[in-house]
């Protein structure tokens, strides 16, 4: 038992350890999501125009906005290169429950994307005039909304792997399944810049988190092996 | 022992051969249904003491907006019977439903803008009942398209399948999470029905349309089932059969 | 000949792909000690048979068995026990070598880096460990992922078009490899379009199990005229 269970964790593991090295070796699909996310969020005043009033009102909802759509821009590479070059085969044939390697990779998908989005978010927090008593909430928000993200947004990913131009596709079915976490996101951030408690929207954020957890990386596991066998 | 049943069932042939007894009876009842409720609810029932005559739309409305929700289960549930019994009838029920429930939704959506401009003096309000179907539509809208996109017809159907499920999973957190929203951003004053307003004489015509659109909903998803049975078994013997035996009673039997 | 029962037995195994079927009617035995190879001309369903037996594909009708037990139940005994080697190699070009083949050995449960070296070394690509994959060529790509066959414990190997790209002695050092498996015990099922050089070897033509009409009328959804 003691046997499998090391067994179990050393796949798990080796997929992560893999993918982490490989997302510093394609820093480039690490970068772009969040430059992405920079320069959108630079269109904003200067569509807008630079009036701090309407940018602050504006803030908390346009940079989730813009994370939400940084995260989708980054799904279509997660199972991409494993398709493409055999792994993804192996991986479904391991003596080793699916549901636990894709779990690693989408893991390392969020510590790629997710995570430095972020971190990166106070700083657009700042150019957009964000009040400062809500630059915690947008931390914490960002926080457990990009990894539900980088959860649902798995299932899209393993379902259009098998198809050449999946890229707007995933975004289709995707988005509609994000409103939840954009509603209670940008909820968050704009409560707490009412100087208002916001508790119970990163209570249900964390909801949200737990329950894509759960059932995220099943239902991308039964969707890779409905892709692979394509 | 149990299972026959339930392959007979998985059965396109049976269930083509079994529905073609059905029809008439669902037309007939369907139409009958509508015509009543609908006379009833357009002609009879009392004006309304705010909305005046405006509020008849509900008519359509309302039972549209129930069946486009329960089109999306039905359409998940078959995808989860065929996922799971690995049987073919199921996913073309699915594949059947998943273009009438967009249907419905943009039906839903046109009676409740067309019932808004009278109501809140425009086309569009961001109401969260309005919102939800039109989420719903999203929805569906990303059934179809994923549906579309494969060449190989069963990876399609079990690619949409999941994504199905996974969208029965979101919907009811996506429709608490739009009333939550909306009872954030707008005080509850704009409601269209208030459970208070509607008499019981305005009830009883809504019952029996909204039976009748459940009849009628039916019928849709038989005959729309039927000609995917008859696009995906063409190559079979019995199919040909059909054809045949049809064009042979009418005298062409012109085959190439 | 062989008393000791099949190690993999195939009965009844049929396959359909976009309403066509590649082969119908499949009966097989393979036992322990053989070498089999799969042949059929293009579009025969070679690829897809051994993507059914390495577990990829589960679109198929009939049974399969492993030792004996329907693979349903066995699948996970089986699969510990399984290499397969597809049609695309399974390398990551921005890793290394080694790298690649430390990801291969979780697969398996884990193997001492110093096999990994050693494996590498088997192949003729010692020196060439920390090299990433996308400086190498095609037929020294095709051995780094020949290289999960020196540390295998696998009993079973599912190779797709294995010897594709390889120079002359890498097609020795390969069938040389085959021969050592199933002298071991071992049971070997290969794809090729070149002739295989090895003594004993078996041949299994996708071309012997015919759709035959009376059987897809069993079918009921797929009869052709």
């Amino acid at each position: 038992m003691a046997n499998l269970s090391s067994f179990a964790s050393s796949l798990f593991w080796a997929t992560f350890k893999r993918d982490l090295i490989l997302a510093f070796r394609h820093k480039g699909d690490m970068v772009n999501p969040l430059v992405f996310f920079l320069i959108a969020i630079t269109m904003i005043p200067l569509a807008l125009g630079p009036e701090k009033a309407v940018l602050m009102r504006i803030a908390p909802g346009i940079i989730w906005v813009m994370a939400l759509l940084a995260t989708l821009l980054s799904l279509d590479s997660l199972f991409r290169s494993d398709f493409d070059d055999g792994s993804l085969e192996q991986l479904l044939i391991a003596p080793y429950p699916l549901a636990l390697s894709v779990f690693a990779k989408i893991l390392v998908h969020w510590l790629a994307t997710g995570l430095p989005l972020t971190l990166m978010a106070p700083l657009l927090g700042v150019m957009l005039s964000l009040p400062a008593n809500a630059f915690a909430a947008l931390c914490y928000s960002l926080l457990l909304g990009t990894a539900a993200m980088s959860l649902i947004g798995a299932v899209g990913a393993a379902l259009t792997v098998s198809l050449r131009k999946g890229g707007v596709l995933i975004s289709l079915i995707v988005m509609p399944l994000y409103i939840p976490i954009l509603i209670f996101g940008a909820s968050a951030v704009q409560t707490a810049a009412l100087g208002e408690a916001y508790n119970m929207q990163l209570a249900v954020l964390g909801a949200g988190l737990a329950i894509a957890l759960l059932l995220a990386p099943l239902a991308a596991a039964g969707a890779l092996r409905v892709s692979v066998n394509a | 022992m149990n299972w026959q049943w339930l392959h007979r069932l998985g059965s396109p042939r049976w269930f083509y051969e079994k529905t073609n007894a059905w029809l008439p009876w669902l037309m007939v009842c369907a139409w009958g249904l509508l015509l009543v409720g609908g006379i009833w609810g357009l002609g009879f029932a009392p004006e309304d003491a705010k909305q005046r005559n405006s509020y008849r739309i509900l008519y359509i409305h309302a039972p549209v907006a129930f069946i486009s929700m329960s089109c999306y289960y039905i359409m998940a549930i078959s995808g989860a019977v065929g996922l799971i019994w690995k049987m073919k009838l199921p996913f073309m029920v699915m594949k059947a439903a998943a273009p009438i429930g967009l249907g419905l939704t943009i039906v839903v959506l046109a009676t409740g803008s067309i019932w808004g401009k009278p109501t809140w003096g425009t086309w569009w309000e961001w109401d969260a009942r309005l919102t939800s179907y039109l989420i719903l539509s999203f929805l569906y809208l990303g059934v179809i398209a994923l549906q579309q996109a494969f060449q190989n017809r069963d990876t399609a159907d079990k690619a949409s399948a999941i994504l199905a499920l996974v969208g029965t999973v979101n919907i009811p957190i996506i429709y608490k999470s739009v009333d939550w929203w909306y009872t954030l951003h707008q005080p509850a004053t704009l409601k269209i029905v208030g459970k208070s307003t509607i008499d019981p004489s305005m009830l009883y015509p809504l019952f029996v349309m909204i039976v009748g659109f459940y009849v009628f909903f039916t019928l849709v998803l038989i005959l729309h089932t039927r000609t995917e049975i008859l696009r995906r078994e063409s190559r079979s013997q019995w199919v040909k059969d059909l054809v045949l035996g049809k064009s042979n009673t009418k005298g062409e039997g012109a085959e190439s | 000949m062989t008393a000791a029962p099949a190690l993999l037995e195939l009965r009844n195994l049929a396959c359909e792909r976009d309403e066509r079927y590649l082969f119908a009617q499949l009966n097989a035995n393979f036992y322990a000690g053989q070498v089999v190879q799969i042949l059929g001309p293009n579009g025969s369903g070679k690829t897809t048979l051994l993507r059914i037996l390495a577990g990829v594909s589960k679109d198929f009708y009939g049974d399969i068995f492993w030792q004996s037990q329907p693979l349903k139940d066995t699948a996970w005994e089986y699969a510990n026990d399984l290499l397969y080697l597809g049609h695309l190699p399974g390398i990551k070009k921005s890793l290394t070598p080694f790298e690649n083949l430390r990801w291969y050995a979780a697969v398996q449960g884990g193997v001492a880096d110093a096999d990994l070296i050693k494996a590498l070394a088997q192949v003729q690509l010692a020196g060439y460990e920390n090299t990433p994959c996308y400086r190498l060529s095609a037929g020294q790509l095709r051995r780094v992922a020949l290289a999960r066959l020196a540390f295998s414990r696998a009993k079973v190997w599912v190779l797709d078009e294995p010897f594709t790209a390889l120079d002359k002695s890498g097609v020795a050092e390969l069938e040389a490899k085959l021969i050592a498996h199933a002298a071991a015990g071992g049971l070997v099922l290969v794809t090729s379009h070149q002739d295989i050089n090895v003594p004993n070897l078996q041949l299994l033509n996708l071309l012997d199990f015919p759709v035959d009409a009376q059987l897809l009328n069993s079918h009921e959804d797929a009869a052709y005229g």
